[in-house]
């Protein structure tokens, strides 16, 4: 797909850093050579050659690398000249084994296809009701929801302010099978406009219709005067009775479900600013993510949650 | 050359060592410098708005780059992840670039369109109260503080002189662009556009 670093350099820059770096490794190699002191041996005597320097009393010895020392350098001159043979390094060349960042990020990613992918493919042919039943299939779509999902909706599912509950049985786009697999594959965008413009007093009296829809403590009157505002604004959306419309994602305003309720907060105030600043509810394409072979397991666990 | 003489002149003994250690940049680094793969931007790649460019500045201020990497490396245990590692040409505007070098949160190189505007002003605000395990710290004052837009054009105008292609109508709309917004809105911004140039991502 795409390359990390290009394909090619230009052949000055490739031969820049060929003779670079053999330059550089012919250079270890004659100053290794070039300030061996073979000919000086350690005396046993006590004679020993000093370069002059003394700091209280100690003088420092002259004396030859240890053999050891000196073998070990020579095997990282040679180490580094096999490496550049067999990986790429020295500009243009590639190595001989032709290896690649690239290269082996695709034989990770075709080994994984060929390991776990004959697994989701299985599953993608059972219908969702039925694979919600498996629970070896459920332990795995659970793994991927708790990587994707869990982060807004929760570990537990429930969701939170703003973020819909998916173990009940409300559901903004549909509960069914098809559903749950296009909100999934395709996210969802839920817009809920402004109506600042209707003024306070009326904000008011609608707050206290939507409440008392759903049986939730109101002002009668003002719910009264509030229905009329309903009818004119509102039903287009959440339908005549209030009952929403999931083909646009439109809540059902009767089942005491509040998704922008923080917690603590009071129903009425909730409503309230909702009607008062609008919602954007944003739920992101997940298709791309994680591929529509696990899209139809999580939607097995989605559904399972709440059947 | 006599060894003593190098040791003893420390003036001399500084020349050699850097050149010594240059030759490493030069193999390494400098053909960097003229390589298309790293000096052209992938395609579709434009400069940041200038919201999301003050975004960017309030991620550097807050030293988000300390626990955030945005470098997806070519592993599939992060692809899998992130998303489509990571190539040179989406950086060539960034300046600095804000690769970072540990996570202790996730890397964030593609985190642009993953979680909705609504979750990360959430995220920000309290962690926990969207991810309870989260260790990241709150960031409230990001919903208080505003933006006066007053450097916006400034920082856009250092930004194109080394090279990133902002135009004289964008840098003088700048102020007018950011003034009176919120952090938060800002930096919201700027994550949301995150590693969203690569169509082919995943």
């Amino acid at each position: 797909m795409n390359n990390l670093w290009g394909d090619s350099l230009s052949s000055f820059w490739s031969i820049w850093i060929i003779v670079i770096t053999l330059g550089t490794i012919v250079f270890c190699w004659w100053l290794l050579f070039a300030n061996r002191k073979t000919d000086k041996q350690p005396s046993v005597d006590g004679e020993v050659e000093t370069t002059g320097h003394t700091a209280d009393g100690i003088d420092e010895y002259d004396n030859p690398l240890p053999r050891w020392w000196f073998m070990l350098y020579v095997g990282t001159v040679i180490f580094s000249v096999a490496y550049l043979l067999l990986y790429p390094g020295l500009g243009n060349f590639q190595g001989v084994l032709g290896w690649s960042q690239e290269g082996q990020w695709d034989e990770e990613i075709a080994y994984a296809q060929e390991q776990y992918a004959p697994i989701f493919a299985k599953y993608s042919e059972v219908p969702v009701p039925e694979l919600a039943q498996n629970g070896d299939a459920m332990q795995v779509a659970e793994r991927i929801y708790l990587n994707n999902c869990a982060v807004c909706h929760g570990s537990n599912a429930q969701g939170g302010y703003g973020f819909p509950n998916l173990t009940d049985d409300a559901w903004l786009y549909g509960g069914e099978p098809e559903n749950i697999i296009t909100t999934l594959n395709n996210g969802r965008n839920g817009l809920m406009p402004a109506w600042q413009q209707l003024g306070d007093s009326n904000l008011e009296n609608v707050t206290d219709y939507v409440l008392s829809l759903s049986g939730e403590e109101h002002d009668a009157d003002k719910a009264s005067q509030g229905e009329a505002i309903f009818v004119s604004a509102c039903v287009a959306c959440h339908g005549p009775d209030g009952n929403g419309n999931q083909a646009i994602g439109a809540p059902s305003l009767t089942d005491n479900i509040w998704l922008y309720r923080r917690p603590g907060q009071e129903t009425h105030a909730a409503v309230l600013e909702t009607l008062r600043n609008g919602r954007n509810g944003h739920m992101p394409a997940q298709a791309a993510y994680i591929g529509e072979d696990k899209v139809h397991l999580v939607a097995a666990y989605i559904y399972s949650l709440s059947n | 050359m006599k060894h003593e003489i190098v040791e003893k002149n420390v003036g001399l003994l500084s020349v050699l060592i850097l050149v010594v250690i240059s030759f490493g940049g030069l193999a390494e680094i400098v053909p960097l410098f003229f390589q298309d793969k790293t000096t052209e931007p992938v395609e579709g790649l434009k400069p940041l708005s200038a919201l999301e460019l003050e975004g960017r500045d309030i991620y550097i201020r807050e030293g988000c780059v300390g626990c955030h990497s945005q470098m997806i490396r070519p592993f599939r245990a992060e692809t899998e992840r992130y998303g489509h590692y990571s190539v040179a040409g989406e950086f060539v505007y960034d300046h600095p670039f804000l690769w970072g070098s540990k996570r202790t949160g996730p890397d964030l190189a593609r985190v642009g369109g993953r979680y909705s505007d609504d979750w990360h002003r959430a995220h920000l605000y309290n962690p926990r109260d969207v991810v309870p395990e989260s260790k990241m710290p709150d960031y409230p004052w990001l919903f208080e503080n505003t933006l006066s837009g007053e450097d916006t054009p400034s920082k856009m105008r250092a930004l194109r002189s080394v090279g990133v292609p902002y135009t004289d109508e964008q840098i003088t709309g700048a102020t007018q662009a950011v003034r009176g917004q919120q952090e938060i809105t800002a930096l919201v911004a700027y994550l949301q556009q995150l590693g969203t140039v690569l169509k082919d991502a995943r």
